[in-house]
């Protein structure tokens, strides 16, 4: 439970950073980009770029491979779903919830109105 | 993405299931997450006042979240902050809000749980890496 915690924060906050996001949303589109591609569009430096690369593979949401001179990179699905997943069970905690709340606030309603009030 | 949000359509006007979102006899109805009883409920809703809820589940654990109200606007909106208590359910500051709307059939509520995980960081950011989550999730659903 504890390493499915840290395991978390490490995706959350990898995901914090605006950077990161916009290398990400740009690995989902295409797959599999070289590290100087995806430099290119960022008015930051190649080194900057690969400790945010760093980031993203310390939380297992992308892998890097090396063919010659070229690092590739690709995006990982695992980690996004155990923060999916997590978000899930607090939308199933309050969907629960709610039932009751639901069916607590009708019985309410439907006695004032039985009282004709 | 740190923010979740439901919504659902009660057969009750807006004033009926606000009070039972922040009186302490109503929330007793409603807010085991199972058949668990709710052990204590405590709640002073007006901006500033504090709302403290512990409740036991089937499974004999208990589990207490409490807050501040930030915004009470009978019967359209209510708004907390929110902590879990306890090594395991402690995950920081996070922010409840609550809308109500009157329809038809009687009320509409909306109810959006967010900063779920960071509070450090600022809103936009939360806004900007919903968007980009949201887009990500998207895409793990067509594999």
């Amino acid at each position: 439970m504890v390493n499915y915690h840290k395991s978390l924060d490490r995706t959350f906050s990898a995901l914090a950073d605006p950077t990161r996001r916009a290398i990400l949303a740009r690995l989902e589109r295409e797959q599999c980009v070289s590290v100087s591609e995806l430099a290119r569009p960022f008015a930051i430096k190649l080194p900057a770029v690969m400790k945010h690369l760093d980031v993203l593979n310390d939380a297992g949401l992308v892998t890097r491979t090396k063919s010659g001179r070229t690092v590739t990179v690709r995006i990982e699905a695992g980690p996004m779903r155990g923060a999916t997943e997590w978000l899930r069970r607090y939308e199933r905690f309050w969907s629960t919830r709610l039932d009751r709340l639901t069916a607590y606030a009708e019985r309410k309603e439907a006695s004032l109105r039985g009282g004709g009030k | 993405m740190t923010s979740m949000t439901l919504v659902r359509r009660i057969a009750a006007r807006p004033s009926v299931v606000f009070e039972a979102l922040i009186t302490p006899d109503g929330i007793r109805q409603w807010w085991g997450p199972d058949d668990g009883p709710v052990i204590l409920a405590e709640s002073d809703a007006r901006v500033g006042g504090r709302f403290r809820v512990r409740f036991r589940m089937r499974d004999n654990t208990k589990h207490e979240c409490s807050g501040e109200y930030l915004v009470v606007d009978p019967p359209d909106r209510v708004v907390m902050s929110w902590r879990w208590h306890g090594d395991a359910d402690d995950t920081g500051v996070s922010r409840l809000e609550i809308t109500l709307r009157a329809i038809a059939e009687g009320a509409e509520l909306t109810l959006t749980h967010s900063r779920l995980r960071d509070e450090t960081i600022g809103e936009s950011h939360a806004q900007g890496w919903a968007s980009a989550l949201d887009r990500l999730v998207a895409i793990f659903k067509q594999e």
